[in-house]
């Protein structure tokens, strides 16, 4: 079933017309960085498309084999760094499960509640680009796309007060956190998500009661659930095309089991059901933050505090896999490790890598207005599909 | 030849009017976008509140390179804002800012606008054609499309108050509007109003109808190629006809210079409306997302188009039954 499945949508047979091949990107406006897509027109009718990455390869990987477990937790977040807190997480998990480091209950509060204003910051980012996609830099997507960004300084001022950084933090380390919250932080960060959650309203008045933006995503780019499955996206996406999975919930890692919270779950496959399923996860993260910062408990932050050499942490001989839910989907990180200081092997799993693989089964036949909606429902990171 | 002379001196004197309006048309968007999205706008040239953007950004368009690429067709590339341009300004001629004020006007002027301002598709045909780029050639089989489409709407629905007033002449449809603004007509005007600002907006490739500009899927659509003082004359020509249909529509539907006050505060009045007009227009545009080709096409043929046809029979047959309009 894979094999004839997934070669037949890569052109579809359209008679007559003369075909134009256009070349959009790396360099251009909506290329969410550097992607390269290669797509063969006819008219305005996408036919055939061609995915190209690698423009941001930075052999992260390699990297990871030469920095120290010490080291690298801050150069994790240099992978998606739109959404940074999650691949450090990844990383210090993976590394967590080959050796034997108690992380203490308040360090495990902690993270979920930075991955969940993380998951906030990354998802304004992802609406604010998208209606960008649509709308335009001059037009009502320029709008959308300034609001998002003044909501989504808030929580970047937040975690400037938590990490000293707005975009790389270096926050996990092996064993806990590396900062504690400063004090009056929690009130603050009340305050954030409250102010967020109304203009959430504000946002949905704005798109859904408006049928351009309605005709522009219902209906457009539909991933089925089969294909969905097949192609290994995940995340939004996934949940998105009727897939109920979510990691958060499924196999749940730091203290995601004692908090309660809804997975949104939308059947329609379209970009307006990965719009609906982002904007309740909105919602929800902003609930898990408030249980977070209702029940910190007290109590160190790392079961190893202070760094006095780089090659302080050591683990045993293995390999081990976290997996994390990223805003985008899976962020796994899986390393071997020969006993040593740095791992001997490390192998990243990108959500945004994965999920782009979908845009070549669907894009065929729509227009080329839909090519960057879609893109951009698909939110990729491209330090995440690069590396 | 004095008669010429005149001519000449009124044709200079709008001509310049229109430029320096123009270029502070565009500061005044900037400002209402950037309040729109709780920013500032243009500040610090000419501070306060950047009053020499424009003289700045025009400055620094006329300085840059001039670029033609390698594989553009020499004449039509530079051609083309010319073109474009030219129509774009002459709409304003038959524009009576005030009784008597005016270069000409036409007993035809109605016709004359809608005449020339359907033009300007020749210069962005021939821009997007000259520039040898694919994003470009997209941008004007748009284009194309788009225009076709939505002048056929935007001539039927200034055709309303054209048989409302009995008159193709701008001044006397002014003059027909003493007792009541055509827009304050029941229903009839209203709609006539609504039809004209959406197929406005089409006209002038505004979002949600800017495909053919689409910077997000065509970087800049048919004047991708263009830069320097090329550039500047395409946006220009631009806002002139945004500004230039926006006046149209002052005139047609919100009574032109009609306006409680001294007679001297007509020109003031006209002024006002049409730049409301604009305003209005501007803020569809940073509200909305862009709606697809298809999409477009199919709102113009299956919706505008019917609609301003049936606008204008009920106008018709208003009229002949002895409506409003005849007194």
């Amino acid at each position: 079933m894979p094999e004839t499945q997934t070669r037949q949508v890569v052109e579809l047979g359209y008679a007559g017309s003369e075909r134009l091949v256009m070349n959009m990107g790396p360099q251009h406006p909506s290329a969410h960085g550097v992607f390269r897509m290669l797509l063969t027109l006819e008219g305005e009718t996408v036919v055939a498309m061609d995915a190209i990455i690698g423009y941001l390869h930075r052999c992260h990987e390699k990297l990871g084999e030469t920095l120290t477990y010490v080291q690298y937790p801050s150069i994790a977040s240099k992978t998606d760094y739109v959404a940074a807190m999650t691949s450090e997480l990844a990383y210090v998990s993976a590394v967590e499960a080959l050796g034997t480091f108690e992380v203490p209950r308040r360090a495990q509060y902690l993270r979920v509640l930075v991955a969940e204003l993380q998951r906030i910051a990354s998802h304004c980012l992802w609406l604010g680009t998208w209606c960008m996609d649509m709308g335009g830099a001059l037009g009502g997507g320029a709008t959308v796309f300034l609001y998002c960004f003044r909501e989504r300084e808030e929580v970047l001022d937040r975690l400037e007060e938590l990490t000293g950084a707005r975009l790389l933090y270096g926050f996990h380390q092996v064993g806990g956190t590396r900062y504690d919250v400063p004090a009056g932080w929690d009130r603050k960060v009340r305050d954030t998500v409250a102010f967020i959650e109304r203009r959430i309203d504000e946002w949905e008045a704005m798109l859904e009661d408006n049928a351009v933006f309605r005709v522009r995503t219902q209906g457009v780019g539909v991933v089925s659930r089969e294909l969905a499955q097949e192609v290994g996206i995940a995340g939004p996406l996934l949940r998105g095309s009727g897939v109920d999975f979510d990691l958060r919930r499924d196999a749940p890692y730091s203290s995601y089991g004692d908090f309660r919270f809804r997975v949104p779950v939308e059947a329609a496959g379209d970009c307006y059901a990965r719009y609906r399923v982002r904007m309740v996860e909105f919602r929800e993260s902003i609930r898990i933050a408030r249980q977070v910062l209702d029940g910190l408990p007290e109590g160190p932050i790392s079961s190893r505090p202070g760094v006095k050499s780089v090659g302080q942490v050591r683990v045993p001989k293995g390999e081990a896999y976290a997996r994390v839910e990223g805003a985008r989907g899976e962020v796994g990180c899986y390393i071997v490790s020969d006993g040593g200081p740095r791992p001997y092997r490390m192998k990243w799993r990108g959500a945004s890598f994965s999920n782009l693989a979908v845009l070549p089964h669907i894009i065929p036949g729509h227009k080329v207005a839909d090519v960057v909606a879609i893109m951009g429902s698909v939110d990729p990171v491209f330090g995440e599909v690069d590396r | 030849m004095p008669s010429f002379a005149r001519h000449a001196l009124e044709a200079a004197v709008v001509l310049g009017a229109l430029v320096g309006l123009v270029a502070y048309v565009t500061l005044l968007e900037r400002k209402f976008a950037a309040r729109l999205q709780s920013r500032i706008g243009p500040y610090y040239v000419g501070w306060p509140h950047g009053w020499l953007q424009p003289i700045a950004d025009g400055l620094k368009l006329m300085l840059k390179e001039d670029v033609v690429p390698a594989r553009a067709d020499r004449g039509v590339y530079n051609l083309a804002p010319i073109v474009f341009l030219v129509p774009c300004l002459l709409i304003f001629a038959t524009i009576p800012f005030a009784p008597g004020l005016g270069v000409a006007d036409l007993a035809i002027g109605v016709l004359f606008f809608l005449a020339v301002s359907s033009l300007e598709i020749v210069g962005l045909f021939m821009g997007g054609w000259g520039s040898n780029n694919k994003y470009a050639l997209l941008s004007v089989m748009r284009a194309v499309n788009q225009i076709i489409s939505y002048d056929l709407p935007f001539i039927f629905v200034a055709l309303v108050p054209v048989l409302l007033a009995g008159s193709l002449q701008m001044s006397a449809i002014v003059g027909a509007q003493a007792g009541l603004w055509f827009v304050a007509y029941p229903v009839l005007g209203q709609l006539a109003f609504l039809a004209f600002v959406v197929a406005t907006l089409a006209a002038e490739n505004r979002v949600p109808f800017d495909i053919l500009e689409a910077e997000s899927e065509l970087v800049a659509g048919f004047r991708v190629e263009y830069s320097g003082m090329k550039l500047a004359l395409i946006q220009l020509g631009e806002y002139a006809h945004m500004l230039g249909t926006s006046f149209l529509g002052a005139l047609l539907f919100l009574g032109g210079w009609l306006g409680p006050g001294p007679a001297w505060l007509g020109p003031v009045w006209f002024l006002a409306k049409a730049l409301a007009i604009f305003l209005l227009v501007t803020w569809v545009r940073w509200s909305f997302v862009r709606i697809r080709v298809d999409q477009i096409l199919a709102i113009s043929w299956k919706l505008m188009l019917p609609a301003s046809v049936l606008l204008l029979l009920a106008t018709a047959l208003w009229v002949a039954a002895g409506g409003a309009g005849a007194a």
